[in-house]
């Protein structure tokens, strides 16, 4: 295999990835680097830098769509913010200091609860319930626009939010992902805050928290620039035609063959670090 | 005097002129690297990290002149990586503007880990 098939190859993948990750709103970055390193037998540490810059090129594109809508709360993302940035510098040192196999189980184990969580059902919008004062204080509390007119929502557990958040970042920078679903469950199962909000700031932050470890993979050498063009450029096309599509497509079935390519993608990835093969 | 509106249209215009931006770089980068390197063998299956001329902004800058085609892909990968930080520090000035103490000292604190991570001793 010459390099021009190699790109073309990684291309193929990336498309698919953003295109799925879009349709289902999932993000196709966490599907890249397995595949890379499970079909096509790159390096672990060139396949996560190169996803890692793919996530930042997703993020912006969909932010930019979503600010425009009203739906995500850049208060609520910039705080939590501070929490992901430093959650990713500190995983971005440590992923050099930790052995690929044990990268590799780490990474099957995010995989399974991708695939569980992209199984299941969105969940039912829940009332607003106990009043953070930490939420007024910060200004967190906002408003989305609905067919019915703006409804407004309160933030609960901030400090409990927070804690998850620097979690979140410390996996993405870890692993080179963007650990949207991560995120998501730390807004929407702990702060309360509506679903709808909650995927489009995480959205809006996955950038961020992205460009907070990339600074530390390039300068160790992570991010080869032959590889991460047809990652960066296909993800960016895929994910663009999924936007395309998006309504009417069938979500739920969509979610479902998404969640099974990433649960057979964690036990291949597991297997695979178990057996040192990585 | 900016609205939390016009903010939000000015980071979305942002957003997508960077993300713009750094993809015709990287592409037109790429074409010119398949169109000399596409027949060579590629080296991904063990870890050796990148030549220190494409680990640091310096290196990467100085291929500008000589359109060397690995730097300058490396040069739109960084632009890409540059966005977000641009959203970050424009969220200062729009802070400040709104006069929103708290929240220019919690976007400040952000913008100082991505300016430590891209710049920082490593």
């Amino acid at each position: 295999m010459n390099i021009l098939e190699l790109t073309a190859l990684v291309g193929l993948v990336s498309v698919a990835a953003g295109f799925l990750g879009a349709l289902t709103g999932l993000g196709g970055g966490v599907v890249i680097t397995p595949a890379m390193v499970l079909l096509l037998g790159i390096d672990l540490h060139y396949a996560m830098g190169a996803a890692l810059i793919s996530v930042i090129a997703t993020s912006s594109g969909a932010a930019a769509a979503y600010v425009r809508e009203g739906f995500s709360n850049i208060r609520i993302g910039m705080f939590l913010e501070i929490a992901t940035t430093i959650g990713a510098v500190c995983g971005a040192f440590a992923a050099a200091k930790i052995s690929p196999s044990i990268l590799g189980v780490l990474f099957g184990a995010v995989l399974l609860h991708a695939a569980w969580i992209s199984s299941r059902a969105r969940p039912a919008p829940r009332p607003g319930e106990t009043d953070d004062p930490l939420a007024a204080r910060l200004r967190l509390n906002g408003s989305f626009p609905t067919p019915e007119g703006f409804r407004s929502y309160k933030v609960s557990h901030v400090k409990t939010g927070f804690g998850l958040m620097f979690v979140a970042g410390a996996v993405s920078g870890l692993l080179g992902i963007g650990s949207g679903a991560l995120k998501v469950v730390a807004m929407d199962r702990a702060m309360r805050i509506p679903f709808k909000v909650s995927t489009t700031t995480s959205n809006f932050m996955i950038g961020v928290t992205a460009a907070a470890s990339a600074g530390i993979y390039l300068n160790r050498g992570y991010i080869d620039p032959g590889l991460t063009m047809p990652v960066v450029l296909g993800v960016l096309a895929g994910s663009v035609l999924g936007a395309r599509l998006l309504p009417g497509a069938p979500t739920m079935t969509l979610r479902r063959i998404f969640g099974l390519v990433v649960f057979v993608l964690a036990v291949e990835m597991i297997y695979s670090a178990v057996t040192g093969k990585l | 005097m900016l609205s939390d509106r016009q903010v939000d249209e000015i980071v979305g215009a942002l957003l997508r002129y960077g993300v713009m931006l750094s993809a015709t770089v990287v592409a037109a980068g790429g074409i010119w690297y398949l169109i000399q390197y596409g027949t060579t063998p590629p080296g991904y299956h063990i870890f050796r990290g990148e030549p220190e001329y494409l680990r640091h902004l310096r290196g990467i800058v100085s291929g500008i002149p000589g359109f060397h085609c690995r730097r300058m892909m490396q040069l739109g990968l960084v632009l890409l990586i540059a966005t977000p930080v641009a959203r970050v520090a424009f969220s200062v000035v729009a802070f400040m503007l709104q006069r929103d103490r708290t929240y220019v000292v919690i976007t400040l604190i952000v913008l100082g880990v991505l300016l430590f991570s891209l710049t920082g001793i490593h």
